[in-house]
């Protein structure tokens, strides 16, 4: 068994925290040195001249607790692979876009709208939403539905949680999520790709009530760097990684089931459950295997798990439904 | 042109097209392919043969534009065989590195997977071409059968260009540049034609 154990320390206490925050302040020191022809000067004095967040860093650092739901027995993926490769496509299709386009964000002055099924419709600040919980330390699987997967050390609390102050009407059946979408912002959601913006996403009612659904506020102990979803995001473990909107600005309770963005775009490939599931191929790719993000080449190949490895705490809500049919 | 030069341009033509290659390999034993190592060897391997293929592509029209540039020629049989020697690669990295050389699941693709049967199509229409490259292939079928059978390129550059639109997820367009260079190379030529043809009545007329 890979998850339910209780882990005896915080997993940020255990991962290479200290290892990439040097590696940042070194890359941000080397990218000054460079406009100023100043290499051959002292390192570490230079490294907090020329980057001030190394300063602010201390800022963004949360305050974790452990969690009997965090995933063991797997290799972390790399601070600089979570962060460097991925989908946003608000910023742009290549997977390296959003670490190069997020940056304006404006991830401070947040606020997260609750409507529709509701008994009142709310608005909660960021900050409001930072302390609603204690922060927990969640290693969790992130399959992509393009057959790649990664091992995250995320930080927030079960949606649940979140949920149970939204106070939703008996007859909300489903949760929509909705993405940040501003054009000024996000200049490059239609340079590659055409898209309905907002991102939506949705849950139905006893997945997002699922312990397991994480209301996500960071990573590696610290805040969400903007391009993972900054300043908070959904995820879904077994389900494939789109399912997870980032940013999110909306969340609706509903009777019935939302618009999704990719069933949208193609709704023979992306289904509104899309479970991780190895028996059931994407129409132009095999599931039945994912390729590892940061392993060598030759090392990367790996089966992939019914649920993401998830089935102990998620399949019973699937109990006598076709997972063909409800891809 | 003179014969030396032509052989000093063709050298350094070789060079350029083990470029690619030669990164590919410093990379893989640095370790720099970024995240996703095999997903980049697939990406670099198809997207140098489809510009390869595009390169080719390009010389008749080119020539047709000025005669001064008919040298070109002499390069397009080498770019050719580059086009097929990076399609192999391409290949081998989805039998390899996707497929595991697992029969079964490359004959689950081949039957499945509408991308596959696509760029398994547009090597299969390479081989012969490859296969009659040599000066010896060209003499022992005639001019005018050789032509008639690499004609087959442009299905290829086709097949090419919708293997490429249906592996991006639907939505994706960053296939389109190559798809306007190619329609682009393969419109020109019936009109390139008309013109050869009127310029050649107007010289008979005379």
């Amino acid at each position: 068994m890979l998850i339910g154990k209780n882990p005896d320390i915080p997993s940020s206490e255990i991962t290479p925290q200290r290892s990439y925050e040097w590696y940042l302040s070194r890359r941000k020191f080397l990218r000054g040195a460079m406009t100023t022809g100043a290499a051959a000067l002292g390192a570490e004095r230079l490294a907090e001249v020329f980057s001030p967040s190394t300063a602010a860093k201390a800022d963004t650092k949360l305050q974790t607790v452990k969690s009997p739901l965090t995933t063991t027995g797997e290799q972390l993926t790399s601070f600089e692979d979570i962060t460097h490769y991925n989908n946003f496509y608000e910023f742009g299709v290549d997977k390296d876009a959003p670490a190069r386009n997020a940056g304006g964000l404006p991830t401070r002055l947040w606020t997260v709208k609750v409507e529709g099924k509701v008994k009142t419709p709310k608005t909660f600040d960021i900050e409001v939403l930072l302390k609603l919980r204690p922060l927990e330390d969640r290693v969790y699987r992130h399959r992509c539905v393009e057959a790649w997967s990664m091992v995250i050390p995320w930080v927030g609390y079960s949606l649940s949680e979140f949920i149970k102050e939204c106070d939703p009407l008996p007859s909300a059946k489903f949760v929509q999520f909705l993405s940040y979408f501003d054009s000024k912002v996000e200049k490059w959601y239609g340079e590659d790709a055409t898209i309905v913006w907002p991102y939506s996403e949705g849950l139905r009612m006893d997945e997002a009530m699922n312990p397991l659904t994480l209301l996500t506020f960071g990573l590696y102990g610290q805040v969400l760097p903007n391009q993972d979803g900054a300043p908070v995001r959904i995820v879904v473990p077994w389900k494939y990684g789109y399912k997870s909107a980032k940013s999110i600005v909306a969340v609706r309770f509903l009777d019935k089931m939302p618009r999704t963005t990719w069933n949208d775009q193609a709704p023979n490939e992306y289904g509104f459950y899309s479970n991780v599931n190895p028996n059931v191929d994407h129409p132009r790719w095999s599931q039945k295997t994912e390729r590892r993000i940061g392993q060598a080449f030759y090392a990367q190949r790996k089966g992939t798990l019914m649920f993401n490895g998830y089935s102990d705490l998620v399949a019973s809500m699937y109990n006598g439904m076709d997972l063909k049919k409800n891809y | 042109m003179k014969r030396s030069r032509i052989v000093l341009l063709k050298t350094v033509v070789w060079i350029g097209c083990l470029l690619p290659l030669a990164s590919l390999v410093q990379r893989a034993v640095t370790n720099t392919l970024g995240p996703d190592p095999t997903a980049e060897i697939a990406s670099v391997t198809g997207l140098t043969a489809l510009w390869m293929l595009v390169a080719t592509l390009s010389v008749s029209p080119l020539r047709a534009i000025s005669p001064r540039l008919s040298w070109l020629i002499q390069l397009r049989r080498l770019i050719g065989l580059f086009v097929f020697f990076y399609a192999t690669l391409h290949m081998l990295t989805w039998l390899g590195l996707y497929a595991g050389f697992d029969l079964n699941t490359v004959k689950t693709d081949i039957l499945k997977r509408r991308f596959i049967i696509m760029g398994v199509t547009t090597y299969l229409l390479l081989l012969p071409l490859t296969a009659t490259s040599t000066t010896w292939a060209i003499r022992k079928m005639g001019g005018k059968n050789w032509n008639r059978l690499h004609m087959l390129i442009y299905v290829a550059a086709l097949t090419a260009m919708v293997h490429y639109w249906w592996k991006v997820k639907t939505g994706v367009i960053s296939p389109a540049p190559y798809t306007v260079v190619v329609l682009l190379l393969l419109g020109v030529r019936p009109v390139l034609a008309g013109a050869r043809k009127r310029k050649a009545r107007a010289a008979v007329a005379a």
